[in-house]
């Protein structure tokens, strides 16, 4: 009972934490607003609306999307680790990133009359990949660690190789792309906000209803089926929800490692693999991940703007290596 | 209560289980026993629905598995392999609810009754002391019996075990055999079982079902099965067989292989 007790006290902190670090950000920039001032001008209790641009139009937009996209692939990432059983499985890692990232890329370079189809061509990328690690990790007793790494290098090699491919065909338009490519939020405003909201809450909800089946499905197959349930169906329904959730943040702000990885990882550590707590941890815990790595990126070398999968790829790789060695691979 | 009827097995294209029947009575404990390879595992696999079986019938209760719901099947028949991993910091009592999922619809939750036979699995096993700590801090013995509450939890009218024994030391196999026979006579589960050791396998079963090169070489009481002829053929083993006054059962001593 107290566990479940911390649990859920644990999971309300790090949203409340999240919720504080966004007004916090809103404050930081160039322009340093302070908090009193942020929160009058969200609660529109002030008549100056001197902030309102600089807070609605350009810090809101990327401080509430770097945490949608932070809970996304946290939850992506959770559910890939209990449909492949491995803790090591993650968007990134297995290529789902890159495969959807290839096919947006596609659209970007060659087709940019049908931006609007960014979304869709990378989930069709993403599930692609997410195929390819199948069909080469599987094994008769389920998908080993080495096997899911080796297969997510191949199909992470196939995708660089397409991705670089493009990038000399269509040299004259890649500087556009490259913001993308490095996973950055920079000038990202309201448009994008509002073109992955509504795919971003289907994500959610799916993956609320997905938390006893994955409970079920981490237990093994052998398991799983003996308790009447289809593990291959199960299988299935989650990585969709998985790929759709890794590519609609893809589709909006490029490839941003690790935190798929990382974030489902402490969240286990946290409050424990039990799904139903472990879910909407992973997705606070990678709302607050995102942010902080975002904001970091924007002020900490000032004016530069290093973009986040930067910064993610710079603390991911060597917390990747260090999970490798603690657990002996 | 469970029949088997000519199901054929196939793994890599070749045939490991080649029109096996056999059939299980209300009440009584099975077991299947067969040198390594012969594919009794296989065959305990088919009948629970995990490994397909390209041809023959599986009926519970004369109904035709394939016809059932999988939720339906698992109502009524589970099945333990032989080694099992919970997750890490799961309570045994957790593990143990597990084996309500199957009498649940997606979004019910567990109720006083599940509870109840939660609380009556884990007393059964002996583990109502130990709900509360992780399955993985347990020693291998407790863990299987912790294994075996949530197939208890599950309320199967047949209970499936594959070599439960496998990974465990001698007292630790000796407590789980006794668990099992005495679900069997307290409850009357009807237990259809995978055993290594021929003497375990005699001394706790009604019958015995001889499993060599996917094909059945013999079935019957342990008396009738267990006999110098099965032991060469099959094992390719010299031995004697022996009884003992107070049991009925056969003892089997192993001599040496046979040239």
């Amino acid at each position: 009972m107290t566990r479940k007790m911390t649990s859920g006290t644990i999971i309300i902190i790090t949203f409340a934490l999240t919720i504080v670090m966004a007004i916090v950000a809103i404050g930081l920039g160039s322009v340093r607003i302070p908090i009193p001032e942020i929160l009058q001008t969200i609660f529109g209790t002030t008549s100056e609306d001197v902030h309102n641009t600089i807070i609605f139009d350009i810090r809101m937009p990327r401080v509430l999307l770097a945490m949608i996209i932070g809970a996304n692939i946290a939850i992506s990432g959770a559910l890939l680790q209990a449909v492949m059983g491995n803790p090591l499985a993650d968007p990134g890692l297995t290529g789902v990133t890159s495969g959807a990232a290839v096919f947006v890329l596609v659209i970007m370079l060659a087709m940019p009359e049908y931006t609007n189809f960014i979304p869709i061509a990378a989930f069709i990328g993403g599930l692609l990949a997410a195929l390819i690690v199948y069909s080469l990790a599987w094994k008769r007793n389920g998908i080993s660690p080495i096997t899911i790494i080796l297969s997510g290098v191949a199909v992470n090699a196939l995708a660089g190789g397409a991705m670089g491919y493009l990038s000399i065909m269509y040299s004259d338009r890649l500087p556009a792309a490259v913001q993308w490519m490095n996973g950055s939020l920079a000038a990202k405003g309201n448009n994008s906000l509002y073109m992955i909201l509504p795919y971003a809450i289907v994500g959610w909800i799916a993956s609320i209803f997905a938390i006893r089946k994955a409970n079920i499905i981490r237990m093994g197959d052998q398991v799983a089926s003996n308790l009447g349930e289809k593990v291959n169906r199960i299988r299935i329904l989650l990585s969709l929800i998985a790929v759709f959730l890794a590519a609609i943040s893809v589709a909006t702000i490029g490839m941003i490692g690790f935190v798929g990885l990382i974030v489902p990882h402490m969240a286990r550590f946290l409050v424990g693999s039990n799904y139903k707590y472990l879910l909407p941890m992973s997705m606070a815990l990678g709302a607050l991940v995102l942010l902080v790595a975002d904001t970091g990126g924007r002020t900490l070398f000032a004016p530069m703007d290093i973009p986040a999968g930067i910064l993610m790829a710079v603390i991911g790789g060597p917390y990747f290596l260090y999970l490798m060695r603690r657990r002996g691979f | 209560m469970f029949t088997v009827d000519s199901i054929s097995v196939r793994y890599d294209q070749k045939t490991t289980i080649q029109d096996f029947s056999f059939s299980v009575e209300k009440g009584e404990v099975l077991s299947i026993i067969g040198p390594n390879g012969s594919g009794k595992s296989t065959l305990l696999k088919a009948i629970s629905g995990f490994t397909p079986y390209y041809k023959g019938t599986v009926m519970l209760e004369g109904t035709n598995i394939k016809s059932m719901k999988s939720k339906q099947i698992a109502q009524k028949m589970c099945m333990l392999s032989q080694k099992n991993q919970a997750p890490n910091d799961m309570s045994v009592k957790d593990l143990v609810s597990y084996g309500r999922f199957p009498h649940k619809r997606w979004f019910e939750k567990l109720n006083d009754e599940d509870m109840e036979i939660i609380d009556w699995a884990l007393s059964k096993t002996y583990l109502t002391e130990y709900q509360d700590r992780p399955v993985s801090s347990l020693s291998g013995g407790e863990s299987q019996r912790a294994w075996i509450a949530m197939a208890l939890a599950q309320s199967p009218k047949i209970l499936l075990l594959d070599e439960p024994t496998t990974y465990l030391d001698i007292s630790h196999q000796h407590e789980v055999l006794e668990l099992v026979r005495e679900l069997n006579s307290e409850m009357d589960m009807t237990v259809l079982m995978v055993l290594h050791d021929l003497n375990q396998a005699s001394q706790y079963s009604d019958r015995i079902v001889v499993v060599q090169s996917g094909e059945k070489a013999m079935q019957g009481t342990p008396k009738e099965v267990m006999t110098q002829e099965m032991i060469r053929s099959v094992y390719c083993m010299d031995c004697e067989i022996q009884y003992v006054q107070t049991e009925r059962k056969p003892r089997i001593h192993l001599l040496k292989k046979v040239k």
